[in-house]
């Protein structure tokens, strides 16, 4: 189910600031794509306007196109709500429903967006901690509040209660940031098994695990600060980090700037 | 921390460059106050003073002075100022406590004479002002039943209108609706009172009710459980609203199913607070729910009575029986908002985000 997200001219302010810049490009569909560069540069924002959650903050706008499979997620008639339920979004830090238990907040998403059949809620919770590599951890204790769990487990319990509402894409924004190497180490292999199943795009400010999880690597970057970030490259992650085409993705990546 | 640097005895002289320094023992604190009171009695008995504030205040003056010579002496004059600080402290904290536990002692005292089964079960039917007997069962109903009619209605609209203000506004009319609740705030309850008698009794032709005082106590509720709500609602995480609107979740839902139950033990704690507060009020209960000696179980209908408007007839009344059932009241009263308040910290610590840890 997993599918193709192409970009086209997009652009995103927060109030009068204009975040990013005309940004194009295309996501494979069971790949991984990871966005590096550095902070500032909108990364988050541009992960944020894949899933119409960059409108959430106020003053957030969008122009520009985001075509999933073949439908503009930015067209009129379309519903956020119902947008979000096929784009998915684990944060940089863990946040489980500190009210529910392990197993509400992976049934959560169907739950609250009523669209399951109680028979299955089990089967479904059970399916999606055993695909974020948590159920083993768990299982013993799913009535236990979530809030419980290591920042790593919680991190997986996040991408289990995400992928439990069976999303075409899994957007990641610096899912590793908050963990420890082996928390990191947990979540990298799990990502190499969704995407089996999931366009998965990831943030990251860690090249190496960029190198490692990802086939396709976007670089971003912006003139100076207080200017939109730009998309200066994209390409597959062995040409980047071998041999990039532009001198800025070079410099950067062997550390000279940034 | 090390027991060498604490075990080192109080003749050790500081020596420069050196952590450690004299410390005075744990207990110096307490020999002080105890000192000090000493002292404040002493002075105030051998001037002949007959006021025990003044003993007090002696005490409290010696006991600060004391502190701060002690320290300056033995340990050096930032541990002196620091130890001052915290005998301050204390000393306000004590000026604090007096009042309210005389306020308790004394109301216990005076009240637990009269207080048994027949006094919370009677109402004051036939019962004379001078004579013994009767009892609060009339105003205790009507307290209850007026208080909570006021929650049902001032809950909600503080509720729904908290959740407008932090989950949706940000416009204009958000900015009037927090300038009108806090004008509401500082509304005197005499003047709820007078709102409603003017427009519900006189222009409407209703009579006394339970219900008239009700919505006067709704109007001096709403403003408080709007304010608390609010702060209760900031301290939600945006991120569990984030969270939950990726999830496809619409924002209806995301409040009413992950922003409420995650505040929802200070929103309780807030909601109780408000009963509290308008439990005590007497001046618009006074204009509207009447008083009567008689039980009357229907708030809609005829006067009715309540706790604090009991005890101040009785007290108006200032015989010896009604004073002993006045602050037999007093007590009754305070038990009530005390229960109220006990609940809403059950309900708190029930509902609190459990960390599971
Ligand atoms: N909520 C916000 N309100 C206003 N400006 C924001 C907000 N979030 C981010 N920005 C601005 O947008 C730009 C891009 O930020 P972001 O997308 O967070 O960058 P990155 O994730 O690459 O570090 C920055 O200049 C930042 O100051
Ligand atoms: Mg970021």
């Amino acid at each position: 189910m997993a599918k193709r997200i192409d970009v086209s001219g997009l652009s995103a302010y927060y109030g009068a600031h204009k975040a990013i810049d005309d940004i194009s490009m295309t996501v494979e569909p069971r790949s991984v794509t990871a966005f590096i560069g550095p902070s500032g540069c909108g990364k988050s924002t541009f992960l944020r306007t894949l899933n119409r959650m960059h409108e959430v903050t106020p003053g957030g706008r969008v122009e520009g196109k985001v075509m999933l499979d073949d439908e503009n997620l930015y067209g009129s008639h379309v519903d956020p709500v119902a947008v979000r339920r096929t784009v998915g979004m684990v944060f940089q830090r863990p946040n489980p429903f500190p009210t529910m238990s392990i197993f509400d907040n992976v049934a959560a998403g169907l739950r609250l967006n009523g669209s399951y059949k109680k028979s299955q809620l089990g089967d479904i919770v059970e399916r999606s901690l055993k695909g974020a590599n948590l159920w083993n951890e768990v299982k013993d204790r799913l009535n236990k509040p979530g809030s419980g769990l290591s920042g790593g487990q919680q991190q997986r319990l996040c991408i289990a209660r995400a992928i439990a509402v069976e999303p075409d894409v899994l957007l990641m924004d610096e899912p590793c940031s908050a963990l420890d190497p082996i928390s990191t180490l947990a979540i990298e292999d799990l990502i190499g098994e969704l995407k089996e199943r999931f366009t998965i795009v990831i943030v990251t400010h860690n090249m190496q695990q960029a190198a490692r999880v990802s086939d396709r690597t976007a670089f971003f970057n912006l003139a100076a600060v207080g200017q939109p970030g730009k998309l200066i490259e994209l390409d597959d992650t062995e040409r980047i980090f071998s041999n990039p085409s532009v001198q800025a993705t070079e410099d950067y990546i062997s550390g000279r700037f940034g | 921390m090390s027991h060498a640097i604490q075990d080192r005895p109080v003749s050790v002289a500081p020596r420069r460059g050196s952590l450690s320094h004299a410390r005075l023992p744990r207990w110096t604190p307490a020999a002080i106050a105890a000192g000090s009171i000493a002292g404040g009695i002493g002075i105030g008995l051998g001037a002949g003073w007959h006021s025990k504030v003044q003993w007090g205040m002696i005490a409290a003056l010696l006991f600060v002075i004391g502190t701060y010579a002690l320290t300056s002496k033995v340990e050096g004059s930032r541990q002196a100022k620091d130890r001052v600080a915290t005998s301050v402290v204390w000393v306000c904290f004590v000026l604090a406590v007096i009042p309210l536990l005389s306020l308790a002692w004394v109301t216990v005292s005076k009240g637990i004479g009269v207080l048994d089964g027949y006094f919370l079960t009677h109402s004051m039917n036939g019962v004379l002002d001078a004579e013994a007997g009767g009892g609060v069962y009339h105003a205790l109903l009507g307290t209850i039943e007026q208080v909570l009619i006021a929650t049902l209605i001032a809950a909600p609209i503080g509720l729904l209108t908290a959740v407008y203000l932090v989950e949706y506004g940000g416009g204009k009319l958000a900015q009037a609706v927090t300038f009108f609740v806090d004008v509401m705030t500082g509304i005197p309850s005499i003047v709820a009172g007078l709102f409603i008698l003017a427009t519900w009794n006189l222009i409407l032709g209703f009579g006394p009710s339970g219900f008239a005082g009700a919505m006067a106590l709704a109007i001096l509720m709403m403003p408080v459980v709007v304010r608390s709500t609010e702060e209760m609602l900031k301290l939600v995480p945006n991120e569990l609203r984030e969270a939950s609107l990726a999830l496809g979740i619409p924002k209806w839902r995301t409040i009413l199913k992950v922003v409420l139950p995650t505040a929802i033990g200070g929103i309780t704690t807030g909601v109780m607070l408000a009963v509290a507060r308008i439990t005590g009020e007497t001046a618009p209960v006074l204009l509207l729910v009447f008083g009567t000696k008689l039980i009357n179980p229907n708030p809609f209908e005829g006067a009715q009575s309540s706790l604090p408007l009991y005890v101040y007839e009785q007290f108006a009344v200032g015989t010896d029986a009604a004073m002993a059932r006045a602050w037999g009241a007093a007590l009754v009263l305070i038990a009530f908002v005390m229960i109220l308040n006990l609940v809403a910290r059950g309900i708190a610590r029930w509902k609190a985000p459990k960390t599971g840890r």
